[in-house]
C-alpha cells in the first residue's frame, strides 16, 4: 500500500475543520484508508533554520489511484462527509482553438507503443502545488505505473515549446538534448552511461536501455520535450512561474495510458483558472488504430442491481437511498425509467478501479459504514466437518512420537542446494528438487526433498542443551514430477533423529517400531511371511550413513506390493562435520504417505 | 549417623541451660560440619536452631608476635634503656629487628619516650605503658575491643583482621530423643510385605521443592495453536483442503483469483519463481487428465476484455505468464481449485486449511520468507455481508476475541474487501487480525459458479495469534531451525 505524506495543517484547512488524531484516525477507518503516524508530537527535522510543519502519513489502499496527493484525499474525503460534489471535470478546446496534436511514428511500436497527452491551461503554482504535483506523478510511476514500465509521464512549460508535437523511436545517439537540472548536452548513449549509478533514475535505465531505439518527444521545432521513461529535458522544464503544461504520457499499457492521463489532470486542474478544465491533445496514429481525442474525462455510465446490492449486503434499502449513499463514494446515481431493479450510475473518471457493479455494492457498504451492517450468522445450510486424510495420519505419528519422548521441531522448507544434497553425501541427479530461480539469499535455493537437513540444523542450533536430544518432523517435501500439471508434487515425510554421546541408532530403531506398531503394521523378517502386511529392514550402504549402521525401511502392502520407504542409520562423520554436529546421530526419514 | 549429631544431642539433654552456643558447646568444630549436622537433625525435627553470624576481630601473624614480645615502640625503649650510654641509631637495627626498629623508632619518639642525644637515642621518660599490647591481650582473649577507635586503628596497622563468624542456636526440637533413629524417606514394597510400615518414622516431605522433571517429548507451539484452529474450524462444520502442494502455476496462484498480471504481488520482489522445473502445464481436471480448456479461456477473457459484467483489465494476457511456476504465495491457490471443483455440483461448501506459504521477504524480527496461512472459505446461495461479518464474531469469539470491526481495504479477488480488527485488552488497542471479503464474480463466475452462490473467504497468520499467545516478539524464535528446543518444551497448552 502506498502512503502519502500530507501537510496536516494544509489538508484540515481543506476539509474545514480541525481533528484530534483520533478524530482523524476514525475517519480513515470508516472510510478504509489508514492513518499511519501524526508527526505533530515526533521530533521533527529542521530544514533552512524551520521546523518542518506537522505532517499526516496517510496508507492509500493500492486500487485509489484518484487519493494519491492531498488534492485527492481532500476531495474524496469531502464528498464522504457531503461537503463537497464530484466536480465537473471537463474538457474545453484551446483559446486559439488549435488543438494541440501528438502524431505517432510506427517505430514506436518497437519500444512503447502508446501515447496520451492533454494540457492545463493558466494553472497557478505554488511551492506546495508544485511539490504536490511532483510527488503525485511520483506515486504514480510507482505504483499504477509499475516503476514506470507500464507507463510514465513527462510535463513541459507549453510556451517553451510549440506543437505539433511527434512521438518517435530513434537510435540513441540521434536523440541528443540537455537532461532535466543538467548543464551539458548528451547524447542517448551517453545519457545512459550518465545516469548509471544515479539513485532514483537509475532504475529506470533497463527499460529501454538495450533497444536499438529509445522513443522521445519532439516539438515541432525538433526540440527534445523528453526522453520517455528515463527523463525530460532541460529545456521545457516547468517552474512555479509555468502557467501552462503540457503533459504527455507514453506506455506499454493501453488502457494504463488513460487512467494516468485522467488522474493526473483531474486532480490538477483544480489549479486552472477555469477549474477543472483541462485541453486536448489530438493523437494521430493510425498505425495501430490508435487516433483519437484525449483525455475523456467524461463518467462511465454503468449500471447496478438493487437487488443485488442490497443481497450482498444483507440491506433492504430503496433505490433512492442507495443513490443517495453512492454519491458519498463520488457516484452520481439515479433509478432507471426503464428498469425498477435497476440504478444509473456514472463513474467518475477518477474511479478507473471500478470494473464491475460488485465494486460499487462495496462502496454503497463503506457508504452505509461496514459496523453499522446487520450481522448475521450464515446458517441456511449445513455442512460436514473433515480432516484431511493425510494430516489425520500426520497428527497420529506426531502425538505417538511426542508419547513416546521426542520433541516437535519446525524448520524451514526451503534450504540451500547443499543442505539438500552435498552435505548428505547425496548427488543432484537433476530430477529431484525443485529449484528457486530469484532467492533474496543462499539459504534458499531449493524445495527441501528431505526433513533432515532441517533436523539437522535444529539440533546444530541447540547444542548447548542437555544429550541426548531426540526430535522429530512430520512435514511435506517436495520432488519434481513431469505427470503432474505443476511439474511437481509434495510428499508428506516423517523423520526423526537422536544426538548424544553415543549413536542411539538402537533407540531411533525403537521409534520405528514403535510407529510401525501405531500404525497396525506387525514386524517381519525379508522373505518370510510372504503373505502378511507389514514392515521389515535391510542393510543398506547409503553414504549418508556409516558403513554397516544403516537400513532400509520394506513395506509389504495389502496387494502383495513390496517396496522401500525410507532408511535410518548412524549418519556418516563427514555429514556431521558438514552440519557442525560433534555428537554422534542417528536419523530416521520415511515416507508417510503409504500408510494412507 | 555418628559423631557431631550425637555430640550434639547428647549436649542438648545434659545442658543445664537452654539453648546451646555451639560457639561455646563445640568450640572446636567447624561451624560447616555443625550446620549440617543441625541441617540434618532438624528436617528430623529432633532439634530447631537459629544461625548467628556476627564478626570478630582476630589478631595477625604481627599481632600475636606484640603479644608476646611487646611492641615495636616498647622493643625501642627497651633496647635504649638497657644501653646506659644511650644507643648509636646506627645499631638500633641490629639490637632489635629492622622491621621493629623502623616503625619503633618513629612511634617511640611520637609517643615523646625517646630523644635524640648526638648521634644516640636516649630515654625521655622513666617508664612507659605498653598500650598497644594491652589492646591486643584484650581482642585476643574477648576476639573484641570496647573502643571501635583503637580497633580501627590496630586495623590499620594491620595487626588485626575482622572475620565473619557463624554460630548456632540451638534447642530442642518437638522430636527430641538422645537417639538419632533412623527415618525412611518413601514408602516401599518390601515396607508393604513386612508391615514395617506400621512401625517406620517418615521423615517429612519437602513441600517447597518442585518434584522430579518428567521426561518428556512435546509438540511444536505453533501446532499446538493450528490443533485449537483446526477445532474451531470443525466445530464449525468445514472441511479441510488438500494444500499438500507448495508449487503452484501463475495460474493457479494469481490469474483464476483475477489478480492482473502486472499486478506488483506477481513481482520477482515479492513472489518466488522456480527455474526447475521450467513452466507448467495448461490447467486440466485433477481426475480425468482433460484440459480445463473452458475455464483457461474464461479467465483470460475476464483479464483481457472483461466478461460477467465486468469491464476487465484490458491487457493482453500472456500464457507464459500464466504458465510459470512459482511457491505458492498465498493458499488461496488451493481455495481457487477447490471452488472450481464445487462448481461442478455448487452446493453449500464450507472449506480451511493451516499450511505453509511463501514470500520472497528480506528476514526480520516479524517476517519471513515462510510462514502459515490460515485460510477459511464459505460458499452458499445468498450469503451477505453481513452473514461474514456475524461469522467472524462467532468464530474470533472462539479464540477469546470478542470485540471486532471493519475496515475498508482493498484485495484483487474480493470486493468487498474487509480487514478485520479486535479489541486486545492487553494490549489495550484495535490490532488487525485477518482479513477477508468476497470473492469477485469475475473469479467465480469464470470457474462456472452460479452467479447467486456467493463465496466468503478470510485469513490470518498462524504465527501472529501464536507469538501473542506465548510473548515472542522475533518469529525467528517460533520458526525454523533457530528455535530453542527448550522453548518448544516447556510452552503450555494452549486453550483458546
Amino acid at each position: 500500500m502506498p502512503t502519502v505524506t500530507v501537510d496536516k495543517a494544509g489538508l484540515y484547512e481543506a476539509l474545514g475543520q480541525e481533528y484530534t488524531t483520533d478524530e482523524f484516525d476514525e475517519l480513515c477507518f470508516e472510510f478504509g484508508i489508514e492513518l499511519d503516524e501524526d508527526t505533530t508530537l515526533t521530533e521533527r527535522p529542521i530544514v533552512n533554520g524551520k521546523q518542518e510543519p506537522p505532517q499526516l502519513k496517510i496508507e492509500i489502499p493500492a486500487n485509489r489511484y484518484d487519493m494519491l496527493c492531498h488534492e485527492g484525499i481532500s476531495l474524496m474525503l469531502n464528498i464522504f462527509r457531503g461537503k463537497a460534489s464530484v466536480p465537473n471535470w471537463r474538457v474545453v478546446a484551446p483559446p486559439d482553438g488549435e488543438i494541440h496534436q501528438i502524431t505517432v511514428h510506427p517505430e514506436v511500436q518497437k519500444i512503447r507503443p502508446y501515447v496520451s497527452g492533454a494540457v492545463l491551461r493558466n494553472i497557478k503554482f505554488t511551492q506546495e502545488r508544485y511539490d504536490s504535483f511532483i510527488a503525485l506523478q511520483d506515486k504514480l510511476h510507482q505504483n499504477l505505473c509499475r516503476q514506470r514500465t507500464l507507463v510514465s509521464m513527462g510535463t513541459h512549460d507549453l510556451d517553451t515549446i510549440k506543437g505539433p508535437f511527434t512521438y518517435e523511436a530513434l537510435p540513441p545517439e540521434r536523440i541528443v538534448f540537455k537532461p532535466l537540472n543538467q548543464s551539458v548536452v548528451m547524447n542517448g548513449h551517453e545519457l545512459m552511461q550518465f545516469y548509471e549509478n544515479d539513485k532514483n533514475l537509475g532504475r529506470y535505465l533497463h527499460i529501454i536501455r538495450d533497444s536499438p531505439v529509445y522513443p522521445v518527444i519532439y516539438d515541432s521545432n525538433r526540440t527534445v520535450c523528453s526522453l520517455p521513461p528515463i527523463i525530460n529535458s532541460h529545456h521545457s522544464r516547468i517552474t512555479l512561474d509555468t502557467r501552462n503544461v503540457f503533459i504527455e504520457v507514453t506506455a506499454t499499457d493501453k488502457t494504463k495510458v488513460e487512467i494516468v492521463t485522467s488522474i493526473l489532470v483531474a486532480m490538477f486542474s483544480v489549479y486552472c483558472e477555469e477549474q477543472f478544465t483541462v485541453e486536448p491533445v489530438k493523437i494521430i496514429s493510425p498505425h495501430n488504430h490508435e487516433s483519437r481525442e484525449v483525455p475523456n474525462l467524461s463518467p462511465r455510465s454503468t449500471t447496478a442491481e438493487v437487488c443485488y446490492i442490497n443481497e450482498c449486503c444483507g440491506l433492504n434499502l430503496t433505490p433512492d437511498e442507495i443513490c443517495n449513499l453512492l454519491t458519498k463514494m463520488a457516484y452520481a446515481a439515479k433509478p432507471s425509467a426503464s428498469d425498477p431493479d435497476l440504478l444509473d450510475i456514472e463513474v467518475p473518471v477518477t474511479r478507473a478501479d471500478v470494473l464491475h457493479q460488485c465494486d460499487i455494492m462495496e462502496d454503497l457498504a463503506i457508504a452505509y459504514g461496514y459496523n453499522s451492517l446487520p450481522r448475521t450468522f450464515p446458517g441456511k445450510s449445513g455442512t460436514v466437518a473433515r480432516p484431511l486424510p493425510i494430516n489425520k495420519l500426520s497428527d497420529i505419528v506426531r502425538e505417538e512420537s511426542a508419547m513416546a519422548g521426542w520433541t516437535e521441531v519446525m524448520p524451514l522448507i526451503l534450504c540451500s542446494h547443499d543442505e539438500n544434497f552435498a552435505w548428505l553425501n547425496r548427488k543432484d541427479d537433476g530430477n529431484t528438487a525443485v529449484k528457486l530461480a530469484n532467492p533474496k539469499t543462499a539459504e534458499y535455493q531449493v524445495v527441501r526433498t528431505s526433513l533432515l537437513p532441517g533436523i539437522l540444523k535444529t539440533i546444530r542450533e541447540n547444542r548447548k542443551h542437555a544429550l541426548p536430544l531426540k526430535v522429530f518432523e512430520c512435514s511435506d517435501v517436495a520432488f519434481k514430477d513431469e505427470t503432474a500439471e505443476r511439474k511437481s508434487r509434495n510428499e508428506r515425510h516423517f523423520a526423526a533423529a537422536w544426538c548424544g554421546k553415543t549413536s542411539g541408532f538402537e533407540v531411533v530403531h525403537g521409534l520405528l517400531d514403535r510407529l510401525m506398531l501405531m500404525l497396525s503394521q506387525g514386524f517381519t523378517e525379508a522373505g518370510k511371511l510372504e503373505k502378511e502386511v507389514g514392515y521389515w529392514i535391510e542393510e543398506t550402504h547409503e553414504e549418508m550413513y556409516f558403513p554397516g549402521r544403516a537400513a532400509n525401511i520394506w513395506i509389504r502392502s495389502k496387494d502383495g506390493k513390496e517396496s522401500v520407504i525410507g532408511s535410518f542409520g548412524i549418519l556418516h562423520p563427514t555429514v556431521l562435520e558438514k552440519f557442525e554436529l560433534p555428537y554422534p546421530v542417528s536419523a530416521l526419514e520415511f515416507n508417510l504417505e503409504v500408510f494412507l | 549417623m555418628s559423631g557431631i549429631p550425637t555430640q550434639i544431642l547428647e549436649a542438648l539433654a545434659s545442658a543445664s541451660s537452654l539453648p546451646l552456643l555451639s560457639s561455646e558447646a563445640f568450640p572446636n568444630i567447624e561451624p560447616l560440619n555443625v550446620r549440617s549436622a543441625l541441617d540434618s537433625l532438624s528436617s528430623r525435627e529432633m532439634v530447631v536452631y537459629d544461625t548467628i553470624e556476627r564478626e570478630e576481630a582476630e589478631l595477625t601473624d604481627e599481632g600475636e608476635g606484640i603479644v608476646k614480645e611487646g611492641s615495636h615502640e616498647a622493643k625501642v625503649y627497651d633496647a635504649v634503656c638497657k644501653s646506659i650510654e644511650g644507643l648509636k641509631i646506627s645499631e638500633l637495627a641490629k639490637v632489635v629487628g629492622a622491621a621493629s626498629a623502623k616503625v619503633g623508632q618513629g612511634k617511640a619518639f611520637k609517643e615523646g619516650w625517646i630523644k635524640k642525644d648526638g648521634d644516640r637515642l636516649v630515654k625521655s621518660v622513666p617508664a612507659i605503658k605498653d598500650v598497644t599490647r594491652d589492646n591486643l591481650n584484650i581482642i585476643k582473649s574477648t576476639h573484641a575491643h570496647p573502643n571501635a577507635t583503637v580497633l580501627a586503628d590496630l586495623k590499620k596497622r594491620k595487626l588485626v583482621v575482622t572475620v565473619k563468624r557463624i554460630s548456632f542456636k540451638i534447642n530442642k526440637g518437638p522430636k527430641f530423643a538422645t537417639q538419632v533413629i533412623k527415618e525412611e524417606t518413601d514408602l516401599t514394597a518390601d515396607m508393604l510385605y513386612s508391615g514395617e510400615w506400621k512401625t517406620k518414622s517418615f521423615k517429612p516431605y519437602n513441600f517447597k521443592a518442585l518434584g522430579a522433571p518428567a521426561i518428556t517429548g512435546a509438540l511444536h507451539p505453533l501446532m499446538k495453536v493450528r490443533h485449537e484452529f483446526r477445532q474451531i474450524f470443525f466445530e464449525m462444520g468445514f472441511e479441510e483442503m488438500p494444500t499438500n502442494r507448495f508449487v503452484e502455476s501463475g495460474f493457479w496462484n494469481f490469474d483464476t483469483l483475477f489478480v492482473p498480471q502486472q499486478h506488483p504481488a506477481r513481482d520477482l520482489q515479492d513472489t518466488f519463481y522456480i527455474s526447475d522445473p521450467p513452466l507448467a502445464d495448461r490447467p486440466r481436471d485433477d481426475a480425468t487428465g482433460e484440459p480445463l480448456t473452458e475455464y483457461w479461456d474464461n479467465v483470460r477473457e475476464v483479464h483481457e476484455n472483461g466478461k460477467y459484467g465486468s469491464l476487465g483489465y484490458r491487457y493482453p494476457w500472456k500464457e507464459e505468464e500464466s504458465l510459470r511456476l512459482v511457491l505458492r504465495t498465498h493458499t488461496t491457490a488451493i481455495s481457487a481449485n477447490m471452488l472450481h471443483k464445487l462448481a461442478k455440483n455448487p452446493v453449500a461448501a464450507k472449506y480451511f486449511s493451516i499450511d505453509r506459504v511463501f514470500r520472497n521477504e528480506t528476514v526480520d524480527a516479524t517476517h519471513l520468507a515462510e510462514f502459515h496461512q490460515v485460510e477459511g472459505v464459505i460458499a452458499d446461495y445468498s450469503l451477505t455481508l453481513g452473514d461474514l461479518i456475524g461469522f467472524m464474531q462467532t468464530f474470533f469469539a472462539k479464540m477469546g476475541v470478542h470485540d471486532l470491526r471493519f475496515k475498508p481495504a482493498y484485495n484483487p479477488y474480493t470486493e468487498p474487501s474487509m480487514e478485520i480488527f479486535g479489541y486486545h485488552s492487553g494490549l489495550g488497542k484495535w490490532v488487525e487480525i485477518g482479513n477477508s471479503g468476497m470473492f469477485r464474480p469475475e473469479m467465480l463466475e469464470a470457474m462456472g459458479l452460479p452467479k447467486g452462490m456467493r463465496v466468503h473467504g478470510w485469513g490470518l497468520s498462524l504465527e501472529r495469534p501464536t507469538m501473542i499467545r506465548y510473548g515472542v516478539s522475533n518469529i525467528r524464535e517460533l520458526l525454523g531451525h533457530k528455535v530453542d528446543l527448550g522453548f518448544v518444551k516447556t510452552n503450555a497448552a494452549v486453550r483458546f
